[in-house]
């Protein structure tokens, strides 16, 4: 049976981060953030710099002799729930988890190099594969022709910010792509959610080095630990919604009472606080099946997609909804948190998608 | 303090000394109370060692693989999982004596004489007058009991009951331990929805109860109550259990054995609650881990609210997936079962008897509150009943 606590480290690795966004990712520098001309990028830079250069936190995933801390995916996924709750604009899902776990299964040393250079935090890197893509989904690739790449691909989180892409092509192969480079054409577009924006990329005869000749594996995997540790920052975002709600509806009084006194409310946070709690365990098995490198992973990540992400949509309307008119405002924080949680039910394969998943998983199998 | 290595020669001793295979039931239940490897986390001679309770586990485990008989721990729930836990708390030495052994070999089971007709959320609202015989020093309980479960198998039963109606409801109130055999004590079954009668009517007339046999002071019978309350809502949650081993077991079983009753709908909705099952039962998995981590967190407070929804959505869909089969019903006989057996029944039994989940033990509207008020800390409901006395109530 998976371990479903956190440890004493665990926890100790929770509060440096909650701490430090504290202090740097208020949701007043979220908002400044998102509202930043587009030249600047979709990231807060100097963030991503305290949290990399500063407390190692890419290389969580990446092997010591590597560069990285060679710690696990718990570590990571407690980093996503701090992430999560302070909805932060930076790459860490799609750079340190994502990206990172593609190149983990590629092996070699172009990998190898590419994994150190992510780990250290300096470069950016993304998996060209379209945010909505569930992992064993079909998913798009571009034509590999004479040692360059040509096409166009969508849909691309964090594009935009990214040094280096890893991209799928039509000879099974996955290519890594210098975006600063000439044939490159990375063009953002306004996104539902603002603080992981998504790109669409072209390429005109781009030079690429080849990582592996198996992208679908490594494609696959990025996607299941990009699944399974998005729960975490799932459950980050509905906690958020939570403490909020429950903070703001004891201090707002209507009819001579606080709103938190009336029980058609206080039935309604209680049943978030249960999602909530269930949203941890699954979120937790989750991480801990990666870490063990588990039979059960596909079933955890899964199980914990197909729960997680109603939870955390749930969580983010009802605090919009229990926030009264203000909830509704540009200046309150609450619809960074909804469009994160929406777009996030989307990304990594949807609800739905992920209970098909399991019916095959499990056997249950449809009609 | 004891460890696991100890706990587990101990164990060894007492199989040795009465091997499974040649002992008889009872007097290997006894033995091993005796042993203190009961609930180890008792003290010595009540069944236990003052071990950590984490390590009770060590013990089970050792048993079971020796084949060893249980002590049935769901036909004596009540008695185990609240009514010890309160003998303990606030019980003499002589009732913990007399009491918590045959209580936990299953030789006296133990029902709950708590809801009345006229309280039941509102427990603190109860009318059943005790009132002391000057002469004897015996309390004499008059009044009405309703929903108890068991009491037709019962030997003993945790009561409250009023002795002073001038102070307010919850002050008034005093906690005894009921002998079932007394003749003031009339068991009447109340016939459920299911067609059996597993809880009672229980009419109580001038029974006397000795005043030895009161837990706790007098007129702090509702302090004591929360400790029974508490253990009831802790008893809940926190079992091991394995995949699919709730009520989506069955289901999940019909789903794969009967194609021909496969449809669309049901499908995404059976996906839907083995999602749902899987991710509860994983919360009551990390509930558990915590307890033996020494780091109880309030997760407990929420399981049974889901596992009553969840015990209610699946069955109605399992009754829905068998279609005609679904139209049908295994028994209506009238029975006086001696525990709740969901898994031994069919689905329409399931069915039923599990509408009775977000009642029994407190109602889910009720554990919402609890939650949102003990857990969250939101504001709690205006109480205009708090300081009038309990004579004073409008009833
Ligand atoms: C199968 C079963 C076994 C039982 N076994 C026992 C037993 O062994 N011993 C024993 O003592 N009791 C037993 N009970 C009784 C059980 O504890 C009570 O039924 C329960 O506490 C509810 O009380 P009530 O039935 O009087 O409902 P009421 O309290 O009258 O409630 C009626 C409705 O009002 C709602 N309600 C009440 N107060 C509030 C509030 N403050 N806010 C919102 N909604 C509220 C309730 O949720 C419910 O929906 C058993 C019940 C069942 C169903």
């Amino acid at each position: 049976m998976s371990d479903l606590l956190y440890s004493e480290e665990e926890e100790a690795l929770r509060r440096a981060v909650r701490d430090l966004l504290a202090d740097r990712c208020d949701a007043a520098t979220v908002l400044a953030r998102a509202e930043a001309p587009a030249a600047e990028g979709p990231h807060d830079r100097e963030l991503w710099k305290a949290l990399t250069e500063g407390m190692g936190l890419a290389g969580l995933l990446v092997p010591e002799e590597l560069g990285g801390q060679g710690a696990t995916h718990r570590e990571a996924a407690v980093v996503l729930e701090e992430l999560g709750r302070a909805v932060a604009p930076v790459p860490y899902l799609t750079s340190a988890v994502v990206a990172t776990e593609a190149l983990l299964a590629c092996g070699g040393s172009e990998a190898a190099e590419l994994l150190s250079a992510l780990a250290a935090g300096r470069t950016v890197g993304a998996l060209a594969v379209g945010l909505a893509t569930a992992p064993g989904a079909p998913f798009q690739d571009v034509r590999h022709d004479a040692g360059a790449l040509h096409g166009e691909l969508t849909g691309i989180a964090d594009a935009a910010g990214a040094d280096i892409l890893l991209v799928p092509a039509d000879d099974g192969a996955l290519y890594a792509v210098h975006t600063a480079q000439d044939g490159v054409t990375v063009t953002p577009r306004t996104s539902l959610d603002l603080t992981r924006p998504l790109a669409a990329v072209t390429f005109e005869a781009a030079a690429a080095r080849e990582l592996t000749r198996g992208a679908d594996a490594a494609v696959r995997r990025g996607l299941r630990a990009g699944a399974a540790l998005l729960a975490s920052e799932q459950l980050g975002i509905a906690e958020w919604c939570l403490t909020e709600t429950v903070r703001y509806t004891k201090e707002r009084h209507q009819f001579n009472r606080p709103v938190g006194s009336f029980q058609a409310l206080k039935h309604r946070l209680a049943e978030l606080w249960l999602e909530v709690v269930n949203t941890r365990a699954a979120a937790r098995n989750a991480a801990d099946a990666l870490a063990a490198d588990s039979t059960d992973a596909d079933v955890a990540a899964a199980l914990a997609q197909a729960y997680a992400a109603p939870v955390a949509v749930h969580a983010a309307e009802e605090a919009l909804q229990l926030h009264g008119g203000i909830g509704m405002t540009w200046e309150h924080p609450v619809h960074l948190y909804l469009k994160r949680a929406k777009a996030d039910s989307i990304a990594y394969g949807t609800a739905g998608r992920h209970r098909e998943a399991l019916a095959e998983l499990v056997d249950l199998q449809a009609p | 303090m004891i460890d696991a290595g100890e706990l587990r020669t101990r164990t060894r001793a007492l199989l040795e000394a009465h091997p499974p295979a040649t002992t008889d039931r009872a007097d290997f239940l006894k033995a091993r109370f005796d042993a203190g490897l009961a609930w180890v986390h008792y003290p010595e001679g009540l069944g236990g060692l003052g071990a950590p309770r984490s390590l009770q586990a060590v013990v089970d485990a050792e048993l079971e693989a020796a084949g060893a008989p249980d002590n049935d721990p769901r036909r004596i729930g009540i008695g185990l999982g609240m009514a010890a836990p309160t003998v303990l708390g606030f019980g003499t030495e002589e009732q913990k004596q007399r009491f918590l052994r045959p209580l936990w070999t299953g030789e006296e089971v133990w029902c709950q004489l708590f809801s009345e007709p006229g309280a039941g959320s509102d427990l603190a609202a109860l009318g059943t007058r005790a009132v002391r015989d000057a002469e004897s020093g015996d309390w004499v309980v008059n009044g009405q009991k309703v929903w108890t479960s068991s009491a037709h198998t019962a030997r003993w039963a945790i009561l409250i009951a009023r002795t002073d109606p001038d102070l307010p409801k919850h002050r008034g109130i005093t906690y005894f331990v009921c002998d079932m055999t007394d003749p003031g004590v009339e068991v009447r079954p109340l016939r459920q929805i299911t067609g059996e009668a597993e809880f009672n009517e229980v009419f109580l007339t001038d029974v006397r109860v000795p005043d030895a046999h009161r837990l706790g002071e007098v007129g702090e019978g509702w302090k004591v109550a929360q400790t029974t309350l508490m253990n009831e809502r802790v008893s809940i949650g926190g079992m091991r259990i394995p995949r699919e081993g709730g009520m989506i077991g069955p289901v999940a079983k019909a789903w794969r054995d009967r194609p021909e009753l496969r449809t669309h709908d049901l499908h995404q909705r059976l996906l839907k609650l083995w999602v749902d099952a899987e991710v509860a039962r994983l919360t009551g998995e990390r509930l558990r881990q915590q307890l033996v981590a020494g780091q109880p967190g309030p997760e407990g407070s929420g399981m049974k609210l889901g596992f009553a929804r969840l015990n209610q959505e699946i069955s109605g869909l399992e009754v829905e997936l068998l279609g005609e089969e679904g139209l049908l019903y295994d028994d209506w006989t009238m029975r006086r079962p001696e525990l709740v057996d969901f898994v031994g029944r069919e689905a329409g039994y399931r069915y039923l008897r599990s509408k009775g989940n977000s009642i029994e033990g407190g109602t889910s509207e009720v554990l919402l509150n609890i939650v949102a008020e003990r857990v969250l800390g939101l504001p709690a409901e205006p109480r205009t009943d708090k300081d009038v006395a309990w004579k004073d109530l409008a009833r």
